[in-house]
């Protein structure tokens, strides 16, 4: 498969603070690829600068063959782009909404008539077509930002933080949604804060930590290097924890304690958890999990990805 | 249901679809490189958008500042105007005093209305509603966004403008074929108020500097030798006033209205244009540094 993005050492600097710091990337088309990193990591600046709207000061980047920083309107000509935060045209209807953003590609009325009322059946908003936009809800908003941002036929789709603030209902369609996407060909760039979304909806990640990647891989990959297959999370209360675990040595592969409860990585968490309770230690709650990709990144980084 | 990309290639069929983008929006005018990053051509794209926003709102938003000029022609021109008589207006002939503001409130406003939307308008859009920035993800470039915004602006002055027009005719106030005239130079009074509101807008981040764009027009309003000549003040005041955009408008109105055409018309006219050409460079690049930087 060829690579529609590239990058090489890619940069950006804002006056001291250098937001990204010389990141590599190359994502193939059709392939599903995450950015997974937590709140300002870079993830959104990276974003930007293949979305052909922020300069990169330094290092190489391609999209489509070309350079976004030099041909901007060409490159985004085949982008679409849904941002952090909606900005749908609250001043037009939400069918309208579709139309007058093909209307800023240059397309045909006559194309927009048929493509708006397919888009709008992809975004489960026909009912809503002659509706002001203020009236959806957040989860019909950002269908729409999708809806609208797929209406020039993208061949990349750059979604920022797609689910950030939606609740667990419309994060389900929403990843339907973007898999029927993916399935048709579309090639998807996700950033994430979410270890669940990027486990669901990518192919391939890097995993970004201050504007660096930590590590990549499919995230079935990236759980296999970084992490043991399963983890037991035990509660012995907040006080606790950090006085208990001198008495978990050689319990699992290793372990990790957080604020509110322990890490215990071991390849049989129930056997773990057995041997924890054969000497004499009782947690307040017991879970054995399958590891993910929030392991992943307490591993790399020893920080949580959602603090 | 199926995804939108798998019906790709029936979607195109004979409209113009995406694959066209891009040779659609340059209408085959080669152009040089620095342009086609700053813009795609399809400033009409923006208009519309404008249009179907005008569409959607309620006319007496868009009536309400049309009434202000009208009110002090009443006020000022027939009510004060019984008081004063006739004044001396352009090349010395005597004139009414109501037909004398006439032509000045005419240029006010032409001048209101390009305020109104290249401002507060442009205010919301900016900071709020985040439209240029929605608009700058696609192929729009700056310049398409920045014309197409002072354009929709110069319009609603030029509405303003044509309504009073119709106001100051019914009158009586209107003696000279070259009045006519008047309709243009309302539009380029607008053009330059709606090119340099937005670009001075575009550097503003909050409602209290937003107050300072009233706070600058009423004294131009009050002063700009809308209601008397500018004769009565010291010299060094006059040129502080005569540098201000008003003053060239109300002159240019003013000379227009009686038909007294000379080369200081011309002057007046392109102040105006250069005030829209330095607006709209303002503007296009601060949408650049906002949004593609």
């Amino acid at each position: 498969m060829p690579a529609v993005i590239t990058a090489r050492g890619l940069r950006k600097t804002y006056g001291d603070f250098t937001a990204v710091d010389g990141i590599d990337l190359d994502v193939e088309a059709g392939e599903s690829f995450g950015l997974l990193g937590p709140n300002g990591a870079g993830k959104s600046t990276t974003m930007r600068m293949i979305g052909g709207t922020l300069d990169r000061d330094g290092g190489e980047l391609t999209v489509l063959g070309l350079d976004p920083g030099a041909q901007g309107p060409q490159v985004r000509a085949h982008l679409g782009v849904v941002p952090q935060q909606d900005n749908l045209d609250e001043e037009l209807r939400v069918r309208e909404n579709i139309v007058m953003y093909g209307r800023y590609f240059g397309l045909s009325r006559a194309y927009l008539v048929d493509k708006s009322a397919e888009l709008l059946a992809f975004a489960q908003l026909e009912a809503k077509a002659r509706d002001k936009v203020s009236a959806l809800s957040g989860g019909m908003k950002r269908r729409l930002t999708i809806a609208r941002g797929l209406v020039n036929e993208p061949r990349i789709l750059l979604l920022d933080e797609p689910t950030t603030g939606l609740d667990p209902q419309a994060r389900h369609i929403l990843w339907d949604r973007l898999f029927r996407l993916k399935e048709a060909g579309t090639t998807l760039v996700v950033t994430t804060h979410f270890m669940d979304e990027a486990e669901q909806l990518c192919d391939r990640l890097i995993v970004v930590d201050h504007g660096r990647i930590m590590a990549q891989g499919s995230p079935s990959s990236l759980i296999r290097e970084h992490s043991t297959r399963e983890v037991l999370e035990l509660r012995f209360g907040s006080a606790r924890n950090a006085s208990v675990v001198a008495q978990l040595d050689g319990v699992g592969e290793r372990n990790e304690v957080l604020p509110d409860r322990i890490l215990v990585y071991a390849h049989d968490g129930e056997a773990a958890l057995e041997e924890v309770t054969s000497r004499g230690l009782h947690p307040v709650t017991s879970l054995v999990r399958r590891a993910s990709l929030e392991d992943v990144f307490l591993r790399l980084t020893g920080r949580s990805l959602v603090d | 249901m199926s995804a939108p990309g798998q019906e790709r290639a029936a979607g195109r069929g004979e409209h113009r679809g995406p694959g066209d983008a891009t040779a659609a929006a340059s209408h085959g005018i080669p152009r040089p490189a620095w342009l086609s990053s700053l813009a795609s051509g399809n400033v009409g794209a923006v208009l519309e958008r404008g249009f179907a926003v005008v569409r959607n709102q309620n006319w007496m938003v868009l009536a309400s500042g049309f009434f202000e000029p009208v009110f002090y022609l009443l006020a000022m021109g027939i009510g004060m105007g019984a008081l004063v008589g006739t004044v001396t207006g352009p090349g010395g002939q005597p004139v009414e005093y109501a037909a004398y503001i006439a032509p000045a409130l005419l240029a006010t406003s032409a001048m209101n209305g390009a305020i109104y939307d290249s401002t507060w308008n442009v205010f919301f859009k900016l900071r709020f509603a985040k439209l240029y920035q929605a608009m700058l993800q696609t192929s729009l470039g700056p310049l398409d966004v920045a014309l197409g915004e002072i354009l929709m602006a110069l319009f609603r002055g030029f509405l303003y403008a044509l309504g009073f027009l119709g106001v100051i005719a019914a009158l009586g106030l209107v003696t000279s074929w070259w009045s006519l005239l008047m309709v243009p130079a309302a539009v380029l009074i607008a053009l330059g108020f709606a090119a340099l509101g937005m670009g001075v807008t575009s550097y503003l981040t909050s409602f209290q500097q937003m107050d300072l764009i009233n706070f600058a027009l009423l004294p131009m309003f009050l002063f700009s030798a809308t209601l008397y000549p500018i004769a009565v003040y010291p010299e060094w005041i006059q040129w502080a006033i005569m540098a201000m955009p008003l003053w060239h408008g109300v002159e240019l109105m003013r000379q227009l209205s009686v038909g007294h055409v000379d080369a200081l018309t011309g002057v007046h006219a392109l102040y105006f244009v250069g005030m829209t050409l330095v607006g709209l460079v303002l503007t296009t690049l601060r949408l650049r540094a906002l949004f593609l930087r």
